[in-house]
């Protein structure tokens, strides 16, 4: 049996005994937030500080009790047979429950992230797989992967999909790699990224591009962070200067969530740096604005008083008033106002000169 | 003195006009101030003379006070009317039947006249029946009747209802009040028909004869009059209704326009106490009232006159008065009347006397309550006070209320109030009156009941509060509201605490036992779940989910939390 489905019949048979003594049995989770977890700078990740809520069966939480059970119980089946199953799925699977079935697929979501941190192992080792995709690679890359039916090596070059791009799957420690490019630059839209592959800026910089798509996804954290650790390859985000660009996309892509922290060992990547877009950028290069809104402010402000990343670095907190009493924020794209591609033959040459001044 | 006045006149009357010119013209613009002018021109207003104004005054008949000001007795609207009508001839039946001692039974019939508009209202009881000689008086001339001039409790006060029902149909459809009347099984009925002279307050009698009626006694009354029968609030039979609640002795039939039949039954023999005349209580009588019977009085000494003229007041308590009063016991009232009635006032009210006896008022009880209310309001939870006797003015009076929570009652919306002043329900005016004043203060929320501020309060409620007393302090004389008196006020909010309280223990043992049941549905809704799940994971056997089951289920159903 393996090490998973050891420990899931060592919970149950736990919840099974107390039943027998007539007590009242418990689950208890690691608490998720931004509260209970700290920044190890040596690490390089926010780390889990030990608060645990524990979550007792009574008259109120009995359906979640009964949920939180059935889908261990799904997990456990799941590992034995080497399967999958992706979230929607596991909404779907719990139809079948009559009334502890779930009504929409947020509450299950949420039963799969309890379980997941009561284990503290990532949901992929359970056998759910989530729906998102991973995000999009062009550039000086060859992955190598293994055929679905044969499992013969498949190598695929990065800079052979043209316009398109390779598609990160959805588990990658599977795959290899080999390059010869010099950094990864991290992108947050799709937009950008088109731009930079259609004009081929992999080649003019000897570059990976990825494109993030927002918050970038677990997949997606562990693609870069293997390109990092297995390759030494130094990696750079681009992205919007506003506070959802700084720390809920880069703070996660660097040292990870609150929400998953007994996770981010693995999926951070604690040497990417902050090439941009700073607030400094906005005034050097004289960039067009939009005034911050009413929740930018408030996520600015909670950054300074709880991230416990953002209070371990200086130039982060600068970076941080610095923004809030300009009160604006611009994009990535506002480079166009000087010319289309003045981000390739400008923007990006000359932050690349110097990667030292890069916000860590 | 004449001349000089004559003279003088004109002059005053100009410079009037001068003066309101001048302002005019200081305040407006010159248009104005020359049609002032204009006027002062041509008009020179005559005014009258002492001698003038001396042709013109004459005596008002009460008649004619009330044919112009109707509305003061309940007769603003065709609606209304109908309503009074039917009002105060019930009233008045079910006085009569009380006083004599018998259980009343009292049949109400409208019936349409071929006019638009324009009904015949009958009603007839088997009360005691009215002399012969009694009956113009007391149907065709208003304030005549014996309940004016007594303290007692009973529906009826002032003497003016039935004979202005009369005198309504009268004005509106020209037809006289017909009046039948037995009192006694052997010979036969009396029938009259008679109008107002509204002149001279008396009664015009235009048919006067002996008809048989093949009753015991009894008295029928009918009245046609211009009217509008409505069903739902404020109607007739809401006023029937509510009467059947508050007087479960009587026996009411309703014969509607549309020639329905609705019989309020019985469903206690007992009449109501008689309740006994009391005299005055000396704090409620003002200081004019007490010259009055200073003069009127019997008594020989002052002595005797406080004793025997008020109640609660002994030989020693009077004495104490006089002494108080610094004059002699033995002294005439009618001296006293006109030289120290004042002093005697006030040494009244400052000389300690017992409330005023209670055995005047007539409660409905809180049995008969109880029978009346779950008689008409099908509610699962039913409760009643009746308060122990209180004064306001002199006068006892005494508290009654009565709460139907639930059961087929409307959960949403305010919750009814029925008022009743001496077993009479009240229909109108109801935010004028101090128990929906008493209600409202209430802080319903305490007793489990769910109350916007200053509203009444929400949920399946009905309120009943009955004020008994030997004079009712209505506020207008078609009563229809109680005053303000804060005794009064305060005893109904007290009545309605008593209540509250009991209905709160109802409404939250009945929620309680929801709310456990709710439980219960939903532990056993999950715990096969838990032990399901048990199953698979631990490969357990059916019976041993079974246990699981069991155990657990005993385990949450112990703790409830």
């Amino acid at each position: 049996m393996s090490k998973i489905a050891s420990q899931i019949t060592q919970t149950a048979t736990s919840v099974r005994s107390r039943i027998q003594r007539r007590t009242k049995p418990t689950l208890s989770f690691p608490l998720r937030s931004l509260s209970n977890v700290k920044y190890h700078p040596k690490k390089g990740f926010l780390q889990l500080k030990g608060k645990k809520k524990t979550r007792t069966l009574t008259v109120a939480t009995v359906k979640t009790f009964a949920q939180t059970l059935r889908m261990m119980s799904q997990a456990k089946n799941l590992v034995a047979d080497d399967e999958i199953m992706t979230k929607r799925e596991a909404y779907y699977v719990s139809k079948n429950w009559d009334d502890a079935r779930f009504d929409e697929q947020p509450e299950s979501d949420t039963v799969l992230d309890d379980i997941e941190a009561l284990f503290e192992v990532n949901r992929e080792q359970l056998g759910f797989i989530p729906e998102e995709k991973g995000g999009e690679v062009a550039g000086k890359l060859i992955v190598i992967d293994r055929a679905p039916d044969t499992g013969k090596p498949l190598r695929i070059d990065c800079t052979q999909f043209g316009s398109g791009a390779y598609s990160i799957p959805i588990s990658v420690e599977h795959l290899k790699f080999e390059t010869k490019a010099k950094f990864v630059l991290a992108i947050e839209t799709a937009g950008m990224f088109q731009r930079l592959v259609k004009h081929g800026y992999w080649r003019k910089a000897n570059c990976i591009l990825v494109s993030m798509g927002g918050v970038p996804t677990r997949a997606c954290r562990r693609f870069i962070r293997r390109l990092t650790d297995e390759l030494k390859l130094p990696a750079y985000a681009f992205v919007d200067c506003d506070p959802y660009g700084m720390f809920n996309i880069y703070r996660t892509l660097k040292v990870g969530s609150g929400n998953a922290a007994h996770i981010n060992r693995y999926f951070c990547v604690p040497h990417a740096r902050f090439l941009g877009v700073t607030p400094q950028d906005i005034v050097d290069y004289k960039l067009p604005t939009h005034p911050l809104k009413e929740v930018g402010i408030k996520r600015a402000r909670d950054a300074l008083k709880n991230d416990p990343f953002v209070q371990h670095y200086k130039p982060w907190q600068e970076a941080i008033r610095q923004l809030l009493d300009m009160g604006v924020r611009a994009e990535q794209q506002a480079f166009a106002v000087h010319d289309l591609n003045y981000v390739i033959k400008h923007y990006l040459p000359e932050k690349l000169a110097a990667p030292k001044t890069f916000l860590p | 003195m004449k001349k000089t006045r004559t003279r003088s006149k004109p002059k005053a009357a100009k410079k009037a006009v001068r003066k309101s010119a001048k302002k005019a013209a200081s305040k407006t613009t010159k248009k104005r101030k020359k049609a002032g002018a204009r006027a002062a021109k041509k008009e020179i207003p005559t005014h009258a003379t002492a001698e003038d104004m001396a042709r013109r005054q004459r005596e008002i008949s009460v008649a004619e006070f009330f044919t112009k000001n109707r509305h003061l007795l309940g007769f603003d609207n065709p609606r209304k009317a109908l309503l009074t009508t039917i009002k105060e001839a019930v009233d008045n039946s079910l006085d009569a039947c009380e006083e004599a001692g018998i259980l009343p039974e009292v049949k109400v019939v409208i019936t349409p006249c071929e006019e638009q508009d324009r009904f015949r209202v009958t009603i007839e009881d088997n009360g005691p029946g009215i002399l012969k000689k009694q009956i113009p008086n007391i149907f065709a001339k208003l304030l005549y009747g014996s309940k004016f001039h007594r303290l007692k409790m009973s529906r009826g006060q002032q003497g003016i209802g039935i004979s202005a029902a009369g005198m309504y149909g009268q004005l509106t459809t020209g037809k006289p009040t017909c009046i039948t009347s037995k009192i006694s099984r052997n010979g036969s009925a009396h029938h009259y028909q008679l109008e107002i002279d509204t002149k001279k307050n008396e009664p015009r009698i235009i048919v006067d004869e002996t008809v048989e009626w093949p009753v015991q006694r009894g008295t029928k009354v009918e009245i046609e009059l211009e009217a509008k029968y409505q069903k739902g609030r404020q109607s007739v039979q809401e006023y029937l209704e509510q009467t059947a609640i508050a007087n479960p002795h009587v026996s009411l039939e309703f014969v509607t326009p549309d020639g329905e039949t609705n019989v309020y039954k019985r469903v206690s023999n007992e009449l109501p106490v008689q309740t006994k005349e009391i005299k005055p209580h000396p704090y409620g009588v003002e200081l004019g009232m007490l010259i009055k019977m200073l003069h009127d009085t019997k008594a020989r000494t002052l002595q005797s006159f406080l004793h025997l003229d008020f109640s609660r007041i002994s030989s020693r308590v009077a004495g104490a008065i006089c002494e108080q009063a610094k004059v002699s016991e033995r002294s005439r009232s009618s001296r006293i009347a006109r030289q120290q009635a004042d002093a005697l006032f006030k040494a009244i009210n400052r000389t300690k006397i017992m409330n005023p006896p209670t055995d005047c008022l007539s409660p409905i009880g809180e049995e008969l309550l109880l029978a009346g209310l779950k008689k008409q309001i099908d509610a699962a939870f039913y409760t009643a006070v009746t308060r122990p006797p209180a004064v306001y003015r002199g006068n006892p009076f005494q508290i009654e209320a009565g709460l139907a929570y639930g059961g087929s009652l409307s959960a949403d919306g305010l919750a009814k109030v029925l008022r009743y002043a001496n077993r009479v329900p009240l229909l109108y005016q109801q935010s004028a009156c101090a128990i929906i004043r008493s209600v409202l203060t209430t802080d319903w929320r305490k007793y489990a009941l769910q109350q916007s501020a200053g509203a009444l309060p929400t949920g399946p409620l009905v309120i009943m509060v009955h004020m008994a007393s030997v004079w009712v302090p209505f506020t207008s004389e078609s009563k229809e509201a109680v005053a303000h008196y804060p005794e009064i006020i305060k005893q109904v909010r007290l009545a309605l605490q008593e209540c509250g309280r009991k209905l709160a223990v109802f409404i939250r043992r009945r929620r309680k036992a929801v709310e456990s049941e709710r439980k219960k549905a939903y532990i056993q809704r999950y715990i096969p779940h838990v032990a399901i799940a048990l199953r698979e994971m631990l490969e357990l056997s059916e019976r041993q989910e079974k246990t699981i089951v069991t155990q657990l289920t005993d385990l949450l159903e112990r703790s409830r939390s």
